[in-house]
């Protein structure tokens, strides 16, 4: 009798999605915001709220797909075929935005060209990660182990209304972020784009919430059904709460609060999805014990993992707090 | 025209891989020149070392970064194109390359930041052991990926069950045959590779006359180290040869041109390999040697290609020609460094400008051949992803249809094409600029995250000021 491995792994999974999504979530936020900065001097430190960590946080992406690939590697093997497209999106985004990163310090003469680059790069990799949660929401066209549907089939108007819900809420991330590294005029400006960007969160949470049991029969039936109603009953609540309180805090002096409420907000969002497809990893296909990798697959990777996945971890904490405060025009980063 | 998904999703994963390639041959090279270099300043306190070390950091932060980024595209690959294979052989590799990608990040995130931005933090001899730590996190990513392909080339360690792969045991896996040959020949080409761009900059930095004490040490570190490392790698070369010969026939005999085996087979040098007729038009052969240099024996057995049925051969032609451009380049490269040697003798090598000029061209003459080289190993296990036991027909993914494929290539060539000349060119102007320019001017790595290490020291600096 072996360890069961699979709660562990799901854990570690469903960890670095999460961290995914909200650290680079804000960093893709403020790469979109970047391009309404007000002026040069505005996007420079808007630029440099971001140098430290932007590409830590992408680690959690690379991580988050192979720990699919090696925990549930049938899952990976038909959720990704599935969502084609937008990954190619997603990873073109991805590769274009960090090296106009990397190349507007460089080539500067073409500074402008990259700061454009930059933006497009981050709102297309926001727009294709909400198309990949939707179609995910929505469920594949499987047969046997593999997803045989149309490689079209992901670009559905719920799941492209999810890339754009995504874009909104990422924006609201950043802008939270943005009030926690700037202050003055340029703190206001974060906040009053903070605003819009909360109102289109919102707006978009509440569709994708009504639309998704009209999209699927399977969470209709859960959501309506006890026991199911009582778990799922207190998100929408706190939501509501989490909507106020940020709306309240970017409105207020409260500098950490609209962040916080931000997250809040993607917190509340992934548990509904999570208690609307439990067990499932392939959505009304394979659950996770059914996807699981072998044990010995698991235990072998464990094994390193606890080691490695830790010093990950503190490492980010402690960068995170060593660049901890504003970011000012006279101690640029660079 | 009929698109097929299978053949545009090679061409695909050729592409991503062949540009990625690119960047670890030279980062992995790298990283152990830049350790060296470090070291020896620990050791002798010259400047030339630190300026050179210097010098190279500044091109490793953003090669490393490209290299970073390009490989995120990678383990995608597997998912979008090749499902099947990722849902049959997944219990095997996917624990390897997620151990090299948490290896990788490891890395980043720890000692090459100390390595980057800790020289006024820490005494020379952490540096150097950062240093050391780095380079030897490269050679290990290295080990994971090719632990991976290696275990697709010569499976073992596995059992079959519902006609998946499950693991049976580890150490097989990781350690498959062809792995420890496989491993030291493209390590050993890596370190070749970059020791030809350090030549070939090393040549430029002497050519134009500045930063005179930078260039002719960098020549003759070049110079000194391929005098054993290209021999050592033909021999390796060698080695890994033997090894596919005992795993791999087909392959063997598709980069030889063998369709006849039996005792005593000739070595082709030259021809054209034609599948449909079996035979190779236009060629000169030497008797005997194939079976000389391959068994080791006048009259060793090798076996052709006709003992295989045609569904089970690589295409001959591209492994054979592949073949033949690493070997020549191989033997190019031991021209280049004999004269390098013969110069240094007469004591003209810093003054003979077209042999300056020469090693300027040969500074692409490594990748070339790591790309001829991957290109033979992995068209010659065709047609299979899991030599003998998987096919690549079954492995692409059922969903793709060929225009499928072929938008996402044109997309992923159209990127690429954009962001490798820009790199080229970012890194082309640092050797312009030269060993000799000073790091305030400039920062030293830009799109890189600023480490915490790097904070603390520009903290120390303000307050040391």
């Amino acid at each position: 009798m072996t360890l069961d491995l699979v709660p562990i792994w799901t854990t570690i999974l469903a960890a670095a999605v999460f961290f995914y999504v909200a650290l680079d979530g804000f960093d893709l936020g403020v790469g979109m915001l970047h391009n309404f900065a007000p002026d040069r001097d505005a996007r420079e430190l808007v630029m440099n709220s971001i140098v430290p960590i932007w590409d830590g946080n992408e680690t959690w992406l690379v991580l988050g797909s192979i720990g699919l690939f090696a925990a549930f590697p049938v899952a990976f093997a038909i959720i990704i075929p599935a969502v084609y497209f937008p990954i190619l999106l997603m990873l073109l985004a991805l590769i274009f935005r960090g090296l106009a990163f990397e190349f507007r310090y460089r080539n500067a003469e073409h500074r402008t060209f990259w700061d454009h680059g930059f933006a497009a790069g981050s709102g297309l990799a926001a727009f294709a990660q909400g198309v990949v949660l939707g179609s995910f929401i929505q469920g594949f066209h499987v047969e046997g182990r593999q997803f045989i549907g149309g490689s079209f089939d992901c670009f559905t108007p719920f799941s492209v209304f999810c890339g754009i819900a995504l874009m909104f809420g990422y924006g609201l991330l950043g802008a939270g972020w943005l009030v926690i590294k700037t202050e003055g005029a340029l703190q206001d400006w974060a906040r009053a784009l903070g605003r819009w960007c909360l109102i289109g969160t919102v707006v978009a949470i509440g569709i994708v919430s009504l639309w998704t049991p009209l999209t699927n029969a399977h969470i209709a039936a859960r959501w309506f059904s006890w026991p199911h109603i009582a778990f799922l009953a207190p998100v929408p609540l706190i939501t509501a709460g989490l909507v106020l309180y940020a709306w309240w805090s970017l409105n207020d002096r409260s500098e950490y609060a609209p962040f916080v409420a931000g997250l809040g907000l993607f917190v509340m969002s992934y548990l509904g999805i999570a208690i609307s497809l439990w067990p499932m990893i392939v959505p009304g296909h394979f659950t996770l014990y059914q996807a699981a990798a072998s044990p010995s697959t698991q235990a072998f990777l464990l094994l390193g993992t606890l080691f490695l996945l830790p010093v990950i971890l503190s490492y980010t904490a402690w960068s995170y707090w060593v660049f901890r405060g504003k970011v000012r025009a006279d101690i640029g980063y660079h | 025209m009929h698109l097929d998904p299978e053949f545009l999703s090679r061409i695909q994963f050729a592409w991503v891989i062949g540009w990625h390639i690119l960047l670890p041959a030279f980062t992995i090279g790298l990283a152990s020149f830049i350790a060296f270099l470090e070291g020896a300043y620990a050791l002798t306190k010259r400047a030339v070392f630190l300026n050179l070390s210097q010098f190279w950091l500044r091109i490793f932060a953003i090669s490393f970064g490209m290299g970073v980024v390009t490989g995120i595209v990678m383990p995608f690959q597997f998912g979008t194109n090749w499902s099947r294979f990722s849902d049959v052989a997944g219990n095997i590799i996917s624990p390897l390359l997620a151990y090299e990608g948490l290896m990788a990040f490891f890395l980043e995130s720890t000692f090459l930041g100390v390595l980057l931005f800790g020289r006024k933090l820490v005494p020379p001899s952490m540096h150097f052991v950062a240093a050391v730590l780095v380079a030897g996190g490269t050679v290990l990513s290295a080990f994971w990926i090719l632990a991976t392909n290696s275990w697709m080339q010569t499976p073992v360690g596995y059992e079959m069950i519902d006609g998946r792969f499950f693991p049976k045991d580890w150490f097989e896996i990781v350690f498959s045959p062809s792995f420890p040959y496989r491993f030291m020949h493209t390590v050993s080409a890596f370190y070749v590779t970059t020791a030809f761009v350090v030549l070939g900059v090393g040549a430029y930095t002497v050519r134009r006359g500045q930063s005179l004490a930078e260039g002719r040490m960098m020549l003759r570190l070049a110079l000194w180290f391929l005098a054993i490392f290209v021999p050592a790698q033909m021999v390796l070369g060698d080695l890994h040869g033997l090894n596919t010969l005992e795993h791999q026939p087909a392959k063997l005999a598709a980069m030889e041109g063998l369709w006849d085996g039996g005792r005593g087979v000739p070595a082709s040098i030259i021809g054209w390999p034609d599948q449909a007729a079996e035979r190779n038009v236009a060629e000169i052969a030497i008797p005997h040697l194939g079976s000389l240099y391959l068994t080791h024996s006048w009259n060793g057995e090798v076996k052709g290609l006709k003992d295989f049925p045609p569904d089970q051969r690589a295409p001959v032609a591209v492994v054979y020609f592949s073949f033949r451009i690493m070997v020549g380049i191989a033997l190019l490269m031991v021209a280049v460094v004999l004269a390098g040697f013969v110069l240094m003798a007469r004591r003209r090598l810093d003054e003979t400008r077209w042999y300056l000029v020469l090693c300027q061209f040969t500074t692409c003459l490594g990748f070339i051949a790591v790309i001829a080289g991957w290109t033979t190993t992995e068209v010659g296990r065709q047609p299979w992803t899991v030599y003998g036991l998987m096919r690549t027909a079954e492995s692409v993914s059922p969903s793709l249809t060929g225009a499928n494929v072929l938008f996402s290539l044109l997309l992923y060539i159209a990127v690429y094409l954009i962001i490798y000349p820009v790199g080229l060119s970012v890194m082309l102007r640092l050797v312009w600029r030269g060993p000799a320019a000073s790091d305030d001017d400039a920062p030293v790595v830009s799109g890189r995250p600023k480490s915490p290490i790097e904070a603390l020291a520009s903290a120390t600096a303000e307050t040391t000021r």
